[in-house]
């Protein structure tokens, strides 16, 4: 399928694998009418009221449900509607899903996806922008996925449909219309095996998410002076392929992360730590500040990560 | 003997096997063999027995922190659940939950909780899986009057009641919520009224007494398996021992748990059926049997091996090694 939105992309992934199973099925606030962002448009139509339920504003019952019907045999996609919504939902999340199966000694396998928009879009302020898939990565027995293009979207509700581990899906809010092009029957992606984007040797550049095609900006920019950069999308940040990174950062003895995310303690700290301890390398990161996400437009953009922030580290790190 | 005693001479023989388990594990933990706490349900046995008696195998069941005698009633392996206990390789969670995660999926329970009304949004979510494939099994969400005012309770009333889901909710009322008596933190006529609120039709009960848990749950079921909905079902009942198993509970009125010692299910059955004529050696040896069994698992147990350390690596993600 030539040049579909993420969005979209998404929605074809969800519809191959739920005409596939008739075990799988989606809950969520507005999912009948298509969802928040279209991207379950014409599934109630097709699959009916019973897989596609629109559900009550109860975030933990949205979660815990999904959690219940997975353990009796079903495979529900949980949508959270937009990131921060799933502070309603930590107990499900946190000390349920992600505990079941190891806390009852692999009786169970909680089969759930839960997708979660997240990220700045359209000026949304500070509870409806945050990008915290750094905590969710702290947090063992859940899959986190963090794709940037439309096959990588796609690919990714795939494999987490597919998983039989609980996987949550940060879908990127600002990425929802980029387009690109994705296979007619989509495969699933493999976790933790980062996407080579640019190749280069001055420096390596990690990055995921609504940030990556701001990275390939950077990068673009980098190379029109001469810089080449090494640059990686992760996609999934647990499991991360610390092999790629490693295997980059080895050759270019430079690192940079640039996350959307607040920098202090997020997933940029693991990476650089992770490189650190094993190769000798200069790095930075390039984040948001610790600040709450302003409403204001040029308060917004003052903070944020923008490409000529990256250029800038990435110029600064080349000079030490 | 008649068909009602003979069925309640089993809800005593069950309600004895759960106390003399909780004592049997109480003094394991006194002695130092059980690690960390325990919350005993003693005084409390009669709502376990009376309900899990009108559960099929395959009906799936839902506990809190106080779990043992629901997975007992449900019919969990009580060696299993003593290694489990113990900490020990061939525990029901394979020593990785110990007293208040004690899951048996084998037979339909899917798990305590440590976390209060943890189970309420599992149990919706499990009963509408169950409604999705055709089933006609059932949910029982079992929780304590304290889960009352926590989020998901509202949630999962409203959630069960609005997609008519096949869920029995179970409030286990014994007046308290840790150390705080739950009438002083609770608002309102209480947990029926609630439940009632929200299109859950509720019956009220006394909890210690078995024949009453048995039979009112019996008509509840009939109507959750026969599609009309969720049902609850209010127990009223009380703890005779303190929170934890660390808990003496001194903090009580001395003639409020003399009274509740008058009340207790387990000698209040025992006079039901001595009334119908069964002999008290009848009786008698239901305890003297119960007690025989738990200490030969608590000495099985003490003695069984520790889970192998790199067992602490499975069952976290992926496909184990
Ligand atoms: C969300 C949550 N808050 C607090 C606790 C600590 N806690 C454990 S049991 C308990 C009391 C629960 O009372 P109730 O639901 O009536 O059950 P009971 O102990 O009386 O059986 C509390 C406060 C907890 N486990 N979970
Ligand atoms: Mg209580």
């Amino acid at each position: 399928m030539p040049n579909v939105t993420l969005a979209e992309a998404t929605r074809l992934a969800v519809l191959q694998e739920m005409r596939r199973d008739p075990r799988i099925w989606v809950l969520g606030e507005d999912v009948a009418r298509g969802g928040l962002f279209g991207q379950y448009r014409g599934f109630l139509e097709e699959f009916g009221e019973r897989r596609i339920v629109s559900t009550p504003i109860s975030e933990s019952t949205i979660m815990g449900a999904g959690l219940g019907a997975a353990l009796v045999g079903t495979r529900p996609i949980i949508e959270m509607r937009i990131f921060d919504f799933v502070m309603c939902a930590m107990d499900e999340l946190v000390n349920q899903i992600a505990k079941i199966r190891y806390m009852f000694g692999g009786q169970a396998r909680p089969a759930v996806v839960v997708r979660m928009p997240h990220g700045i879009w359209r000026n949304s302020a500070a509870q409806h922008s945050q990008m915290l898939e750094g905590w969710f990565a702290h947090l063992p027995g859940v899959i986190v996925c963090c794709p940037s293009t439309p096959a990588d979207a796609a690919a990714t509700m795939v494999a987490a449909i597919r998983s039989d581990d609980p996987v949550l899906v940060f879908d990127p809010k600002n990425l929802w219309g980029a387009t690109g092009d994705i296979a007619d029957d989509i495969a699933p992606l493999e976790f933790g095996r980062a996407r080579h984007a640019r190749h280069g040797d001055a420096l390596t550049m990690v990055s995921w998410s609504a940030c990556m095609p701001l990275a390939e900006e950077a990068a673009d920019a980098l190379a029109a002076q001469g810089i080449s950069v090494d640059l990686l999308d992760l996609r999934t940040l647990a499991p991360w392929d610390a092999d790629a990174v490693l295997a980059s950062a080895r050759r270019t003895g430079r690192l940079l992360v640039a996350h959307e995310a607040v920098t202090t303690a997020g997933f940029g700290a693991e990476i650089v730590a992770h490189v650190a301890e094993r190769v000798a390398v200069r790095a930075t990161r390039v984040g948001f500040p610790s600040v709450p996400i302003p409403f204001s437009p040029p308060l917004e953009a003052a903070l944020r990560v923008d490409a000529a922030k990256i250029v800038s580290a990435a110029r600064g790190l080349l000079a030490t | 003997m008649a068909t009602n005693s003979a069925r309640l001479l089993a809800l005593l023989g069950m309600m004895q096997r759960i106390r003399a388990f909780e004592e049997t594990a109480m003094a394991g933990h006194a002695a130092g063999e059980v690690p960390g706490p325990l919350h005993p349900s003693i005084g409390q046995e009669a709502v376990a027995a009376g309900v899990c008696a009108n559960l099929r195998i395959d009906d799936r069941l839902t506990s809190n922190h106080r779990g043992h005698g629901h997975a007992l009633a449900k019919g969990a392996d009580a060696a299993r659940m003593m290694l489990e206990l113990y900490g020990r390789a061939g525990g029901s969670c394979g020593g990785k939950g110990g007293s208040m995660h004690i899951a048996d999926f084998s037979v339909g329970m899917l798990g305590a909780n440590g976390v209060v009304s943890g189970g309420i949004p599992i149990a919706v979510g499990a009963a509408q899986g169950l409604q999705m494939l055709g089933s006609d099994a059932i949910v029982c969400c079992m929780f304590g009057d304290g889960a009352i005012n926590r989020g998901p309770f509202l949630e999962g009333l409203n959630w069960a009641a609005l997609y008519r889901l096949p869920v029995l909710f179970v409030c286990e009322d014994n007046g308290v919520a840790a150390f705080t008596a739950t009438a002083s933190v609770t608002a309102g006529a209480g947990v029926a009224a609630r439940a009632e609120s929200l299109g859950v039709p509720a019956t009220s009960v006394d909890g210690n007494d078995a024949a009453a848990v048995d039979a009112a749950t019996a008509a509840l079921v009939g109507a959750v398996r026969a599609g009309s909905g969720p049902r609850l079902l209010h127990a009223r009942t009380y703890r005779l021992t303190g929170h934890t198993s660390t808990d003496a509970a001194g903090w009580r009125a001395a003639d409020e748990v003399a009274a509740a010692r008058d009340n207790d299910p387990i000698t209040r059955l025992e006079a039901v059926l001595r009334a119908e004529g069964v002999a008290q050696a009848t009786l008698d040896a239901l305890r003297a049997d119960a007690l025989r069994e738990m200490a030969a698992l608590r000495a099985t147990a003490h003695v069984a091996p520790w889970p192998d350390a790199a067992t602490a690596f499975a069952d976290v993600i992926g496909e184990n090694a």
